[in-house]
């Protein structure tokens, strides 16, 4: 139902690996009104977390002011090219997904 | 290293109870486990109406101004619905780092874990309703930190 996200890790020159996250999600914030007039419940992303190799390398949590379709950089060390990261989110109504890529 | 009060917490009541197993399967069909999983820091600090009562939920009511926090954020932002915000710190073994709008219908907006290994940087894009200051806590060797920077915002997105 929801859609995979978007996620791209590379391995730098630096030693660390920077990932680029997008994660698809309409991020209602509970004020928006419909075009009847009625209020959107809030509907957003409320946890995320990355795991590298199985070890969990980032978590988050989010309330109803990050923006629409959440996007995140982050940079760790420890990882090699071709490693497997995988980033699992979960949204206020109970509904998650989990998506896997590989470092290049 | 983590706080992990709230997953402590639960379990500990779940013990209590004596019925743990009914109470997860209870949570479970709830969808609520993996939240309860995951939790960093109590969903009650996404409530905070005022900042001190967001930073008190986040144990950060007393912190240090920090030039070693770098806070990176547009002076003028165009679009409140979308400001890129980038927070990048020099602290040694930071645990935590929050982001918080201090004019925003609630102060958080989003708490990140940082384990060991991973940098003490991240850039996200957030909602600003108004032109008010972003705040970041960061919480370093069992301390915080503060670093925040005015934005002002010509089209809320809130």
């Amino acid at each position: 139902m929801s859609t995979p996200s978007k996620i791209r890790a590379s391995l730098k020159d630096a030693g660390y690996v920077e990932v680029r996250m997008l994660m698809y999600h309409d991020m209602e914030n509970g004020r928006r009104k419909d075009e009847a007039g009625n209020l959107v419940p809030a509907w957003h992303i409320a946890e995320f977390s990355v795991q590298h190799q199985g070890r969990t390398v980032l978590e988050g949590q989010f309330g109803t002011s990050v923006s629409k379709n959440p996007y995140l950089v982050f940079r760790f060390r420890g990882g090699n090219k071709g490693d497997k990261l995988s980033l699992s989110w979960q949204d206020n109504r109970g509904d998650s997904r989990v998506d896997d890529a590989a470092i290049d | 290293m983590h706080s992990r009060d709230g997953v402590d917490g639960g379990r500990r009541q779940a013990l209590k109870t004596g019925s743990g197993l009914g109470l997860l399967g209870l949570f479970a069909m709830l969808g609520l486990l993996p939240a309860a999983a995951l939790a960093g820091v109590d969903r009650k600090a996404f409530e905070a109406k005022a900042l001190n009562e967001a930073l008190d939920a986040l144990g950060g009511l007393i912190a240090e101004e920090s030039t070693l926090i770098t806070l990176t954020a547009p002076d003028v932002a165009e679009n409140g619905a979308l400001v890129p915000v980038t927070v990048e710190s020099a602290l040694a073994d930071v645990e935590q780092i929050s982001i918080l709008a201090d004019r925003n219908p609630t102060m958080l907006v989003a708490h990140y874990s940082v384990f060991k290994g991973t940098d003490s940087y991240l850039s996200t894009r957030i909602r600003m309703a108004e032109t008010s200051n972003v705040i970041v806590l960061v919480k370093a060797g069992g301390r915080f930190f503060r670093a925040s920077k005015q934005v002002k915002v010509t089209a809320g997105g809130c």
